[in-house]
């Protein structure tokens, strides 16, 4: 059997780790082959070692039989292999024809021309249903179509065998949904897809075969058809996997989070809170639940102190912090796992040990009057890294090194870890594996069950409905609906953050 | 093992530079006509072969480690120093200043007084770009560029105004503010060696502890990589900013002292630039913006410009050929890409 991409024994090292250790990997023509591991398994180094992005210590590739040699991704490409990566690779500033065709110009007498590159870049999205507007710039558009930018990148040199790394994981259900109907249309006009992706549901509904990795050595392929969900999990982990939330009834005590009439503006001055209430209870996890683009940013922010709310009032456990400063607002019993972890959550540049003090290095034990207590914080470094199974080399090694799931288990650690009164938790599990998530979740269980509040945000509805004591749904800057996720359900949800209607409105 | 690997290529972008820095500077000089294996000796001995020549190599790049330092140190924090030449000026006017008045004042007190004056006038020329950039987002580039100008003006400016000596020059500070040292000028065949040195090293240390061992330095390095991030932890963004810019400028103002105080003991009108503000940004580039890259660079770089004077006496080759090596070794720690990948290429072979 001819295999359109065949890795065999792969090999890749870096320092103090071996990310991929003998791994194969066999894709046949037309089918979407899934790559599944846990966080830091070595499944996007594996990827970036077929783009040509790094050079393997060991092991052979073939393409379509042939045995090549991918020194960069412009091998790659040639070779027809296109990569959509994790974090996006686009001009912010140019338009989407022009980051379609970037590196690969159509010329006129020496000259772009721009006019017939955006017929093409229409003529192929028509063909694989990818919408898009060719002269809308980057800046200005949402993350979904950004995505279908990344993807007709690939097409439009040519790809006929694409690497989808996490490409669900900052999407919002709808998108998903979206993309899954493009990965299809792809694969009829027969394409290859290599899907890596942490969602067991997506693999069991698009994906032909699945190729599992555990701490970078390969655990087997096998057919979708063949297996199931709780199978996948534990091949990948290694044991079983629990996927519903185990934990007892709230016990919501005092107020801790009271949120009144607050209006939160946008850069531009739109208000994207619009008096907005809300309150918190220790002992208790309330969920957000709405569409991407509801105003949960703003909020966030404003809770923070990372914006200015126009007008309202925030108040932390009885203490007014309107507008206060981001330091004073965490010393007022705030913890906050951000949702873009590269924007907010790490300086990459630093240590993972730097990174776990990034909210308390400058006070006891962590520093004395104005010098850091080194061994301090990397005696606390390790203690999180073990504690939250954060796989990396060691507390030296820079955070940039780490895969995106330890990155985010990382700020994990180190928020839970302070155990504030409020914990803010803005898509926490966001590219972490299933055994990650379950961990977590339990991690968010037990701090309610301390007495402290938490306050979830999240576009996975399952993560919500499991998670959750109440569920605030929020629709144009208001929250619209408050329900208890054992008397509602996927659909009814769905329905509220579309600005529906319950039959019968509960009381705020 | 992870930290010998970083290390040595921490160390190998800079030593292949060098290296092929001082080939290619054969080269030229093989096509100019020169004998080059004659010429580097001549070089060599041009900085080692006598204690003249080596006092004169560590006055040379005294005032260079300090420039290199407050390029180093603004970079380590994300920002682009280009106005070290104007801080460094500010800063020598200073220490003569001070140097100039309190006669009778002990050493102890006298040089210590001029040297932080010095630091002060150079933090205060710091201070405007900082803030431009803190409060208004004008680019730290164009605003230090433009207090180059003003401070060569400014200074030249006081000078005539108001500490013009016979010269075109101030008066000769007072013994006690003086960094030179008749023991230091006798060891070394009456060079111009002097204490400053010793600030310079002393310098460097600051630097690293600021940097790597103070909550301060923590902010300041959290800041240049991700203001995001340090929002989010709380850091002041704007007041690290202008902290940045004004203790690069204090090292900057310290350099100018090192002339001001030592190798001169006055201040001339200037009809350009010194250089050694800007040459501080090579320096800073070449040592990787760390203090003791910053010292060797410094060192090399001095070595190499007073060595040039004994390669044109004995080899005849004009000393502007070593200011081509040292563009040309700027050039290639530059394009250090292009190095990662010659170095990629032999460990390959080496490797099969
Ligand atoms: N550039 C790098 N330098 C050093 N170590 C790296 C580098 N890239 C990855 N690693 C290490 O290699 C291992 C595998 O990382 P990789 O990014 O392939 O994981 P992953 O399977 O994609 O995980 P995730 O699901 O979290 O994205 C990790 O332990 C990581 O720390
Ligand atoms: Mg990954």
């Amino acid at each position: 059997m001819e295999y359109v991409i065949e890795m065999r024994n792969i090999r890749k090292e870096f320092p103090g780790i071996v990310a991929n250790d003998n791994v194969t990997l066999q894709v046949q023509q037309g089918e979407i082959h899934a790559l599944l591991g846990e966080n830091g398994a070595g499944k996007s180094t594996l990827m970036n070692v077929l783009f040509g992005l790094y050079q393997p210590e060991q092991g052979e590739i073939y393409v379509k039989g042939k045995k090549v040699n991918i020194t960069d991704p412009n091998v790659a490409n040639d070779l027809g292999i296109g990569m959509v990566h994790q974090h996006f690779m686009l001009v912010e500033k140019f338009t989407v024809t022009e980051n379609i065709i970037l590196g690969n110009e159509p010329r006129d007498k020496g000259r772009v021309n721009l006019k017939k590159a955006a017929k093409e870049v229409e003529a192929i999205s028509k063909q694989y249903g990818l919408k898009v507007d060719p002269y809308a710039k980057i800046e200005d558009i949402s993350v979904g179509m950004q995505q279908r930018v990344e993807i007709l990148k690939t097409l439009y040199r040519g790809a006929e065998i694409l690497i989808f790394d996490e490409p669900t994981a900052v999407l919002t259900p709808q998108e998903i949904h979206e993309l899954i109907q493009i990965m299809k249309r792809l694969i009829e006009e027969g394409k290859s897809i290599i899907l890596i992706t942490h969602k067991l549901k997506e693999i069991m509904e698009v994906c032909d075969r699945c190729t599992v990795i555990r701490r970078g050595k390969g655990i087997g392929t096998v057919d979708i058809s063949e297996t199931n969900p709780d199978e996948l999990a534990s091949m990948m982990v290694g044991r079983e996997v629990n996927f519903s939330v185990e934990k007892g009834p709230a016990h919501p005590k005092e107020e801790v989070l009271q949120i009144e009439n607050l209006v939160v503006e946008d850069a531009r001055g739109v208000p994207q809170v619009n008096d907005l209430s809300l309150s918190l209870k220790g002992g208790e996890i309330v969920g957000i639940a709405g569409v991407d683009g509801n105003g949960q940013t703003e909020l966030i922010e404003a809770i923070t102190g990372l914006r200015k709310a126009k007008s309202g009032m925030i108040k932390l456990s009885g203490k007014d912090i309107t507008n206060h400063k981001p330091r004073k607002i965490t010393e007022s019993g705030l913890g906050h796992i951000p949702q873009d972890r590269h924007k907010h959550g790490l300086v990459l540049d630093f240590s993972v040990g730097e990174n776990m003090v990034l909210q308390t290095y400058y006070q006891k034990p962590y520093s004395n009057k104005g010098v850091l207590k080194l061994p301090k914080i990397m005696e606390k470094a390790k203690s999180l890294i073990k504690e939250y199974d954060v796989r990396t080399p060691s507390e030296m090694t820079p955070a940039r090194a780490l895969s995106g799931g330890n990155q985010q288990k990382a700020i994990i650690a180190r928020e839970v870890d302070r155990s504030p009164n409020l914990l803010i938790a803005a898509q926490p599990t966001r590219g972490l594996d299933v055994g990650a998530i379950e961990f977590i979740h339990s991690k968010l269980v037990e701090e309610r069950d301390k007495g402290k509040a938490v306050l979830m945000i999240s576009f996975e509805l399952d993560e919500i409905l499991n998670v959750s004591d109440r569920i605030a749904v929020i629709y144009e800057g208001k929250i619209v609906d408050i329900v208890k996720p054992e008397e509602t359900n996927e659909q009814e949800l769905g329905l509220l953050m579309a600005g529906g209607k319950r039959e019968k409105v509960g009381d705020q | 093992m992870e930290v010998l690997k970083n290390k040595f290529s921490g160390f190998m972008i800079p030593l292949v530079s060098v290296i092929l820095g001082l080939l290619a500077g054969a080269i030229i000089m093989l096509f100019s006509g020169y004998d080059p294996i004659l010429a580097y000796t001549a070089l060599f001995n041009g900085i080692f072969s006598n204690t003249y020549v080596m006092g004169e190599t560590i006055r040379q790049f005294t005032p260079l480690i300090l420039s290199g330092l407050a390029v180093a140190f603004a970079f380590r924090t994300g920002l682009f120093n280009i106005g070290v030449e104007g801080q460094l000026l500010v800063g020598w006017l200073a220490s003569v200043y001070v140097g100039l008045q309190f006669d009778g004042l002990t050493p102890f007190l006298h040089i210590p007084l001029a040297i932080l004056a010095a630091a002060a006038a150079g933090a205060l020329w710091g201070v405007v770009p900082g803030f431009l950039k803190a409060k208004y987002h004008v680019h730290e580039v164009i605003t230090t560029i433009m207090m180059n100008y003003i401070a060569l003006h400014v200074v030249n400016a006081i000078i005539r105004s108001y500490l013009l000596a016979p010269g075109e020059r101030t008066e000769t500070i007072h013994q006690s503010a003086s960094l030179a040292s008749a023991y230091l000028q006798s060891i070394t065949d009456f060079s111009r060696l002097h204490y400053g040195f010793l600030v310079a090293i002393i310098g460097a240390i600051i630097m690293w502890f600021l940097l790597w061992k103070t909550t301060l330095g923590y902010e300041l390095r959290a800041v240049g990589f991700n203001t995001n991030a340090s929002q989010y932890a709380g850091i002041n963004v704007s007041r690290n900013i202008v902290l940045s810019m004004v203790i690069s400028g204090a090292f900057a103002g310290v350099a100018g002292s090192m002339e001001g105080l030592g190798t001169y003991g006055y201040m001339s009108i200037l009809s350009a630039f010194t250089g050694i503000g800007f040459d501080g940004i090579a320096v800073s580039l070449l040592g990787a913006n760390s203090a003791i890259g910053v010292v060797l660079a410094a060192a090399l770089f001095g070595g190499l410009k007073i060595g040039a004077l004994n390669m044109q006496s004995v080899a005849q080759v004009p000393t502007q050929l070593i200011e081509i090596v040292i563009a040309l070794i700027i050039f290639f720690v530059a394009s250090s890409y292009l190095i990662r990948w010659f170095s990629n290429r032999l460990n390959k072979r080496g490797k099969i």
